[in-house]
């Protein structure tokens, strides 16, 4: 319950932020200068925009599936949340630890569509079903290239739980149960000879260990996008020509539930993409020599200076990822239909099968 | 035309889009200075955020910008001019004479009227600025005030009247009881030359 609350508000904290940094992102990107009045820089302004949101009239169209319709954003937040509960924030700090962390939170995820397809279907607005039906077509087609790439990660780490998958990729390996033995090699090669498992920081990281999988992170980055409807994949909810999609008829809280949702899920693929890939919770820096970089920015285990610089990889790298979310629907405009599900069958979903292929290969080079 | 494409031509276009986004988020910190219009910086802005904090910094305006209309009543001899060359008919004019001497303009006309509605309806205006131009003692002028916009439109009608509403009736009165007398006199005068005659 504790870590209910913990992460709920967290996660609350962390997307007001993200809301904030969106609009000065956005206003700076196209010289403007954003929120300025709320708060000293406008800093208040997304608090601000929660409490309009929570003072609105909550209205449900008379003509709509009523309770679809009022059932869909708590589904919709209900699955992204359950998401977060198999993320390890620190290497301590998991708020459900389970063994199939990984299994768990791509089934959890896939539940979200069937909320948008509620939402669509019981706003009864042609609209709104069309942005719900875009967005399902989206989401499930994209799940194909982004749940592979997660798959040849896995297969490199050989463990569905995220934990596990995080010690791997840096100094504290040997501090997880059942890894005592384990040691990381440069590139994942033992036959290099040379032995990483005290350096540490990047070159234990998985894209590093095994750089194939810098790939794969590039297909997981964009198929994770078009997860969560984000631009350049934004047709879902296309302004210009759907309105909003499908959460056009949604109003007051309900309506702040679904954005709520909406940058959940942003946050919510950029962790996935951190622990997988870019060493998750572990420290950047290596230990090079004399220069203890990577113990002095690690902590220990158990202790409050474990937690904290656990938390605080963990987060500045999700935020970079975050950034570059913002940056790139700032950049670049939409896709048609046609060129999302080009980009994903003949492009995204063979390169990511190819990809689970080599990782294969270099799995068994790694032993 | 032909256009390269592939997937190397793909990924420099993108990088150079992003590169393009990266450079106007960086130089951010610059702005743009409230300078005006005659101001040779105005039209080069190399980089920069471009907007102004409107309400707190504004680009002044030119000297000759044509905005809301101001007339200085104690200058004003009610010619009825400007309400006659309106191209909308904004200006609305009623004038009483006066009965005694009442001063002069600061040019020097002599005043010999009043104006007991002198009202603008600057919702209606056009700022063609004709009216300031046939102005004989320059009371009516443009000022640069542009942002005066109301909640209610009927206080868009502006009234530059000096004289309160009893004022002008007694005025009214005044001049009626004055034209009264100068009737009877005349009516006096004629009766005295028929008499005579």
């Amino acid at each position: 319950m504790l870590a209910f609350l913990l992460t709920l508000v967290a996660l609350l904290l962390v997307v007001i932020m993200l809301a904030y940094a969106e609009r000065k992102v956005a206003a700076f990107m196209q010289d403007r200068m954003g929120p300025t009045e709320a708060g000293p820089y406008g800093s208040l302004q997304a608090v601000l925009d929660v409490l309009k949101l929570l003072q609105k009239e909550d209205i449900v169209p008379a003509a709509a599936d009523k309770k679809l319709f009022k059932l869909a954003p708590i589904l919709i937040f209900a699955a992204v949340f359950a998401g977060f509960a198999v993320i390890p924030f620190t290497p301590t700090l998991v708020p459900a630890g389970i063994g199939i962390g990984v299994f768990y939170l791509l089934s959890i995820i896939s539940l979200d569509v069937i909320g948008l397809l509620m939402a669509g279907w019981g706003s009864n607005n042609k609209y709104a079903m069309l942005g719900a039906m875009r967005s399902v077509a989206q989401i499930v087609s994209y799940e194909i290239p982004a749940g592979l790439a997660i798959l040849s990660a896995v297969m490199i780490c050989q463990s569905l739980d995220f934990q596990e998958i995080s010690y791997q990729q840096g100094l504290l390996m040997n501090q997880f149960p059942g890894m005592e033995g384990e040691k990381n090699w440069l590139l994942g090669m033992r036959e290099l000879g040379i032995n990483t498992t005290a350096v540490g920081g990047i070159t234990t990281w998985n894209i590093f260990r095994a750089p194939l999988l810098l790939i794969t992170f590039v297909i997981y980055f964009i198929a994770s996008l078009a997860e969560s409807n984000r631009a350049p994949f934004d047709i879902p909810e296309a302004e210009s020509e759907l309105v909003a999609g499908f959460h056009v008829e949604y109003s007051g809280f309900r309506f702040a539930v679904l954005f709520l949702a909406e940058y959940s899920m942003m946050v919510l693929v950029c962790l996935v993409a951190v622990i997988l890939f870019l060493g998750s919770w572990n420290t950047p820096f290596p230990n090079i020599g004399p220069l203890q970089l990577a113990s002095s920015t690690t902590g220990t285990v158990g202790e409050l200076s474990g937690m904290l610089w656990g938390g605080f990889w963990l987060l500045s790298k999700t935020f970079v990822l975050l950034f570059v979310q913002l940056w790139l629907r700032w950049t670049y405009p939409r896709l048609r239909v046609d060129q999302l599900m080009h980009l994903c069958w003949k492009v995204l979903t063979p390169a990511a099968l190819a990809v689970v292929l080599l990782a294969g290969i270099w799995r068994l080079l790694m032993i | 035309m032909k256009y390269k494409s592939g997937f190397w031509e793909v990924v420099r276009s993108l990088l150079s889009g992003m590169r393009l986004t990266w450079q106007h988020f960086r130089r951010a910190k610059n702005r743009r200075a409230p300078v005006a219009v005659a101001n040779e910086s105005y039209f080069k802005q190399p980089e920069g955020l471009v907007t102004l904090t409107y309400p707190y910094e504004a680009i002044p305006v030119p000297d000759n910008g044509r905005y809301r209309l101001h007339n200085e009543i104690d200058d004003c001899i009610v010619c009825d001019l400007c309400a006659k060359i309106c191209p909308v008919n904004c200006i609305t004019i009623e004038s009483v004479k006066a009965t005694e001497d009442i001063g002069m303009t600061s040019d020097g006309t002599k005043k010999r009227l009043y104006a007991p509605v002198f009202d603008i309806d600057m919702a209606k205006c056009c700022y063609c600025g004709l009216c300031t131009t046939v102005c004989p003692t320059d009371c009516l002028t443009m000022t640069p005030v542009y942002d005066f916009s109301e909640v209610d439109i009927k206080n868009m009608i502006y009234h530059f009247t000096d004289l309160t509403p009893e004022q002008a009736e007694e005025k009214k009165l005044l001049l009626e009881k004055q034209q009264q007398e100068m009737a009877a006199a005349k009516a006096a005068a004629l009766a005295a030359r028929k008499q005579g005659g």
